[in-house]
């Protein structure tokens, strides 16, 4: 353990170009697959909270059931759209970013989706009508209730964060682990462990949860001091 | 604003996924070829020379041989003589060509339980540790080092199964480190074996058995089958790997000063 984090210690400050490649090759897909994640998700859990409709506790059921969904299977699933013998395959997406970041936005929706809602159900139900009554528009209740709920939001988006940045089903899977190109921390930990490197995996991992702190206490930082 | 904004979010990410695949060449191999290091060497002054970008893909050599079948890359370096020849066989890959060898050896623990140190026939030591009920690790993963394995188990006449047997479902170098923390026998490839040397007490039990060779073979994905594949840039990387110079890089390859690899072509 000592020597996990004095190598941790040596490859985040000898400057290895790779270790550096990796973490941000981490960062850019889990940014990138939540954004993406986010801008379906959010419409979808401020329906679920804000609108009552027939069939709502089941697409609850089902959406909350789905984060346990195992990232293999998503990778496997997404494998067989993409592959080359699938219904996507000529778009070529297999084995590349690409086709990371699809998998990881499918990975994370149901969290984020799921998240905002029960953020939302906890929130004054009479928002939305005061908004109505002063004359709101249907994208200004939206924009309204993401404010309002808005460290609810960021909980939903920071789990999903969290979610694909530690994953390695689907990173592994779609993307192949190629070096300088597809390889994520995840991905390179899981290297290093078959190669017997365990205090270079080690070492990573420690980097990977470096990342996540700094990611969260920002967010945190950002929101707070919003006017 | 905010939507200006994360509209510019999207585009960026939209452009960030749009395959860049012009000049790229997939290569599906096995955990050995990568995990020991060697491509490493291989593959830059290939794509010094090409210009060509290689990613690598490493996995079992049934995966590889999968992923070759479905046209999701454009060459497999594999090591499974039978499964390569079905491979061209069904039309799934062209131009075949031997690239190099190495050798299995039996790893077990120092105090040698099932007693099988030193014997010069394979099938007779697995009888041995079956016989004995020290534990054996296998790959399970039907990769081409299991598939040896399990021609190994049938030549000797047994059906392994048991407690003692047990299927790991992992890469070469994480089952030979599990042999070595659970104190059982293995079967590896020397190079990966070599490559690990300094971090297991696992020592060589049985080596030099013909029945132990290893060949590896290198087969372009038949572009008739998959007409996408960049079949040029397999066949370029296909020339190098069997080149002189390629050859000598795979000759001259060293893990703790040892070779792990011998050339087969280029000779």
């Amino acid at each position: 353990m000592v020597q996990a984090f004095s190598r941790a210690i040596k490859l985040i400050f000898s400057g290895d170009r790779e270790v550096y490649f990796i973490a941000l090759t981490s960062l850019k897909f889990a940014g990138l697959s939540i954004v993406i994640s986010s801008l379906l998700s959010f419409p979808f859990g401020v329906l679920l909270g804000l609108k009552d409709f027939f069939g709502k506790r089941m697409v609850i059921v089902v959406l909350n059931s789905l984060m346990a969904l195992p990232t293999v299977v998503i990778g496997l699933l997404v494998y067989s759209f993409l592959s080359r013998s699938g219904p996507l395959g000529n778009l070529g997406l297999l084995f590349t970013p690409g086709a990371i970041i699809i998998g990881q936005a499918i990975l994370s929706f149901p969290i984020v989706a799921s998240m905002v809602y029960g953020g939302l159900s906890k929130m004054d139900r009479r928002l939305p009508e005061t908004l109505v009554t002063l004359g709101a528009s249907g994208r200004d209740i939206f924009w309204m209730t993401i404010r309002e709920a808005k460290i609810a939001i960021l909980s939903a988006v920071l789990a999903g964060f969290g979610r694909v940045v530690g994953e390695v089903g689907v990173s592994m899977m779609l993307g192949g682990n190629i070096r300088w190109y597809t390889r994520t921390i995840t991905t390179a930990i899981a290297l290093e462990t078959s190669k017997g490197e365990f205090e270079t995996g080690l070492a990573l991992g420690i980097i990977l949860m470096g990342i996540a702190f700094t990611v969260n206490f920002f967010l945190h930082w950002a929101v707070r001091h919003e006017k | 604003m905010k939507q200006a904004v994360i509209l510019l979010i999207i585009l960026c990410a939209a452009a960030s996924i749009l395959p860049a695949q012009s000049n790229r060449l997939k290569l599906a191999t096995t955990t050995s070829t990568e995990n020991s290091g060697l491509l490493a060497e291989l593959v830059p002054p290939f794509e010094r020379k090409t210009g060509i970008r290689v990613d690598v893909i490493a996995v079992g050599t049934g995966k590889a041989l999968r992923l070759g079948e479905n046209g999701d890359v454009d060459l497999v370096l594999v090591h499974a003589r039978q499964a390569e020849g079905l491979f061209v066989d069904q039309g799934c890959g062209v131009n075949r060509r031997d690239v190099m060898h190495n050798d299995f050896v039996i790893l077990g623990p120092a105090d040698d339980p099932a007693g099988i140190r030193g014997l010069s026939s394979a099938a007779a030591a697995l009888k041995k540790i079956a016989a004995s009920g020290a534990g054996f690790i296998s790959r399970g993963d039907d990769s081409g080092t299991h598939k040896k394995e399990k021609d190994l188990w049938e030549g000797a006449g047994l059906k392994p199964k048991g407690r003692w047997y047990k299927e790991a479902g992992q890469g070469m170098g994480a089952v030979i480190t599990m042999a070595n923390d659970m104190r059982a026998y293995t079967m590896a490839d020397r190079g990966t074996y070599l490559a690990l040397k300094g971090k297991v007490r696992l020592e060589v039990m049985v080596e030099g058995d013909p029945s132990l060779f290893n060949p590896y073979g290198i087969i372009a994905v038949n572009p008739a089958r998959h007409p996408h594949v960049n079949y040029s840039g397999a066949m370029l990387f296909i020339d190098w790997i069997t080149s002189k110079e390629g050859q000598g890089i795979i000759g001259n390859f060293r893990k703790n000063g040892e070779p792990l690899f011998y050339p087969d072509t280029g000779r």
